[in-house]
């Protein structure tokens, strides 16, 4: 710009004029051509809708003559039935409520019967007392951009198409994973005359899948099998493992419940079903439980194929895991050998066994070191004498402190003998994890 | 269910006159009684509500099954009443709204004692003898029309926000939802309007009523208003200086004459 007191210095400023002049003789344009010819439709009308005004450029798109349209139609008229009904409930209403008006989609009817869509806006223009006197309208031709946005909206509609159909995939799958899952672990225990027994249940990943599994199941009317165990990983592919697994073991208790028995039928079926590029293995714990009526101790013999040892809380305070030592982990090797132990549970006295999501779970700030088995038998020490179900609940406290530690699947079940021989009501504590 | 959020209810005027309430139509919610709350505010108490799926209303609560009959509209209509537990209210429908007072009446009649129908029409499409202003091609053409503003509701109706000068009284709370319309609840009560046929439900209108038409309405043209007034034996037919399919913004003062006098009228 021109310094306004730098007179003496030159600048383009000065040139101004000559350009204006230049421009317009050039242009040789004036209001009335501006409007009339301008690239877009412009119309004003009455407050009532009465056309008073259109340019050229409008009765042009519409083939309509300027005598036929000022005041004998209304802006309503000059649009197609959807529009004029669009008009009437949403177009004038927003106008009358705001003033203004912009870039409504709506369709014009021409002369010849077809129809060129367009985008409105409007703006009404006030006397100086404030009273509204014409509405001011420009048209737009929004043929290109109106299949461009057909082509956004059909894109949209097969987008929630496809959300639809996937929200519906992901129900059903939710229900057969819900389905398969209830496969897994039993609804409930069985009642075990003179036996309390507790369980807890975690899954790690979020399918609500899990590698870890237990049961308990009566064999005759003396004698009840229990297992505990962990199919190495987590997720669809573990689950399906510890399917076969559970059913194997139930089937082989029944034909023969000798625990090194049950587990050696479980390696069998294991080997000769994942030899090969995909080798699946697990560890367990299998026992059979013989509750004596007379004394109300219960006689436990069991076998372990690679699985933590068990633990055996006496009520008097003596606590100490039930050795297993040499057991294999089951289903690597064609022939493998399990390590049988036997105990005796009196009144007060709890047997827990256990998957190593708990000992193996990371604690400390960083989340370096394991939870380990020690730490776990002096938690359990501290309450020997605990029922089967205080000490899940303990443990369960204990697993929720360690928060994010608990990375793996996680199973607990605890058999012990009341105090007070109870009658053989359900005595069964079933927990579940959060997810 | 909490009524009155559900349907976004709002109570104003004098607390202690009787009670009218404003029912809106396609389209918009209850800012379009704007102009009207002022003039009845002095001896009436107001109740302003929007449907569910309309304006400020509580847009979980849609069914698309309830609010594909006019009745479904009624319900929410009865269900305002009841929550207010009002008796012999005095029931303002606009557009779809008069006839959906209609049903509401017949519903709860202990709670509505007289209608006011403003713009209202009983059956949109032409049939032998009778012409409600559209063909069935025209209310399809809407329909497709609505589809094809997808975009122009979704964003493009969604009101730009600034000053009102020349209208202060709209505050940008107001106009910021005036019209935004969830588009598939949208597409649902146009069809419901447009489609609707309730001719025959003319003749169980037993209270007092005042039929408000406007000299030019594309919408429900003038033989749709002597068709409904003849239609209900005893209601008074007033003809507004009005264009447009909305008296109450276009004509306000017009529209509040007659609605006053058609009050005093009831005392």
């Amino acid at each position: 710009m021109c310094p306004a007191d730098d007179a003496p210095e030159p600048c383009e400023a000065q040139d101004a004029p000559s350009t204006d002049a230049a421009f317009s003789a050039l242009l040789e344009d004036s209001v009335e051509d501006l409007y009339e010819s301008a690239p877009c439709g412009y119309l004003s009308t009455l407050m009532d809708g009465t056309v008073a005004k259109i340019n050229a450029t409008l009765l042009g798109w519409l083939g309509l003559e300027r005598r036929d349209v000022v005041g004998h139609k209304r802006f309503a008229d000059l649009l197609t039935v959807g529009g004029k009904l669009y008009h009437e409930t949403h177009f004038a209403p927003m106008l009358q409520m705001k003033g203004e008006i912009s870039g409504i989609a709506l369709e014009m009817k021409r002369a010849d019967g077809g129809r060129i869509p367009v985008l409105v806006s409007s703006v009404v223009k006030h006397a100086s007392e404030g009273e509204p006197l014409l509405i001011r309208t420009t048209v737009f031709d929004a043929s290109d951009r109106r299949a461009y946005e057909q082509e956004l909206l059909r894109r949209k509609q097969e987008a929630e198409r496809a959300h639809r159909r996937a929200e519906t995939d992901r129900a059903r799958l939710q229900e057969a994973l819900a389905a398969l899952q209830q496969s897994l672990l039993p609804a409930s225990l069985p009642a075990v005359p003179g036996v309390e027994t507790a369980t807890y249940y975690h899954t790690a990943a979020p399918d609500r899948l899990g590698g870890d599994f237990y049961d308990l199941f009566a064999l005759d009317g003396a004698r009840w099998a229990f297992f505990l165990g962990d199919v190495c990983g987590k997720g669809p592919r573990a689950a399906a493992v510890t399917s076969l697994t559970r059913y194997t073991l139930r089937a082989a208790a029944l034909h023969d419940p000798d625990p090194v028995t049950a587990l050696s039928t479980l390696n069998t079926v294991l080997h000769e079903r994942y030899t090969g590029g995909d080798p699946r293995y697990c560890t367990a714990i299998f026992g059979i439980l013989t509750p004596d009526r007379e004394t109300g101790h219960v006689a436990v013999t069991l076998a372990s194929g690679g699985h933590p040892p068990a633990l055996v809380i006496r009520g008097d305070g003596g606590t100490d895991f039930l050795p297993t030592p040499g057991g294999l982990l089951v289903g690597v090797l064609p022939h493998a050998s399990f390590t049988p132990a036997t105990t005796t549970l009196g009144p007060g006295d709890t047997l827990l066994l256990y998957t190593d999501g708990l000992t193996e779970a990371r604690t400390g700030p960083d989340r370096a070191e394991l939870y380990g088995d020690r730490a776990l038998l002096d938690f359990v020490a501290a309450r020997a004498g605990a029922s089967p179900k205080g000490m899940v609940e303990a443990l369960t406290g204990l697993l929720e402190s360690l928060g994010d530690g608990v990375d793996d699947d996680t199973a607990l079940l605890a058999v012990g003998v009341p105090r007070t021989p109870a009658s053989s009501r359900p005595a069964t504590d079933h927990r579940r994890g959060r997810q | 269910m909490d009524i009155r959020r559900r349907n976004n209810i709002r109570i104003t005027g004098r607390q202690d006159g009787p009670t009218i309430v404003l029912a809106h139509g396609f389209g918009c919610d209850q800012n379009l009684w704007r102009l009207t709350v002022p003039a009845l505010a002095e001896h009436y108490r107001v109740v302003l509500f929007d449907y569910v799926g309309s304006g400020g209303s509580d847009p979980t609560a849609w069914e698309e099954k309830r609010y594909s009959a006019l009745s479904g509209y009624a319900q929410d209509v009865v269900d305002v009443c009841e929550e207010l537990d009002l008796r012999g209210a005095v029931l303002v429908g606009h557009s779809v709204s008069a006839m959906v007072g209609v049903l509401a009446a017949r519903v709860a009649p202990e709670r509505i004692g007289s209608l006011v129908m403003v713009a209202p029409s009983p059956c949109y499409i032409d049939s032998d003898g009778y012409r409600g202003g559209f063909s069935a091609e025209d209310i399809d053409e809407l329909l497709a029309s609505l589809e094809s503003n997808y975009l122009g509701w979704s964003a493009t109706m969604a009101p730009v926000i600034m000053g009102n000068p020349e209208r202060p009284e709209l505050g940008e709370e107001l106009t910021n939802s005036f019209c935004a319309t969830d588009p598939d609840i949208a597409r649902v009560f146009a069809r419901t309007t447009f489609l609707s046929d309730s001719r025959d439900d003319l003749k169980s209108v037993t209270v007092p009523t005042l039929v408000l038409e406007c000299a030019q309405d594309v919408i429900a043209p003038r033989e749709v208003g002597a068709y409904v007034h003849a239609g209900i034996p005893g209601s008074t037919l007033v003809t507004l200086a009005a264009t447009g399919h909305c008296p109450q913004l276009s004509a306000p003062e017009a529209t509040n004459a007659a609605l006053l006098d058609f009050l005093r009228g009831l005392r």
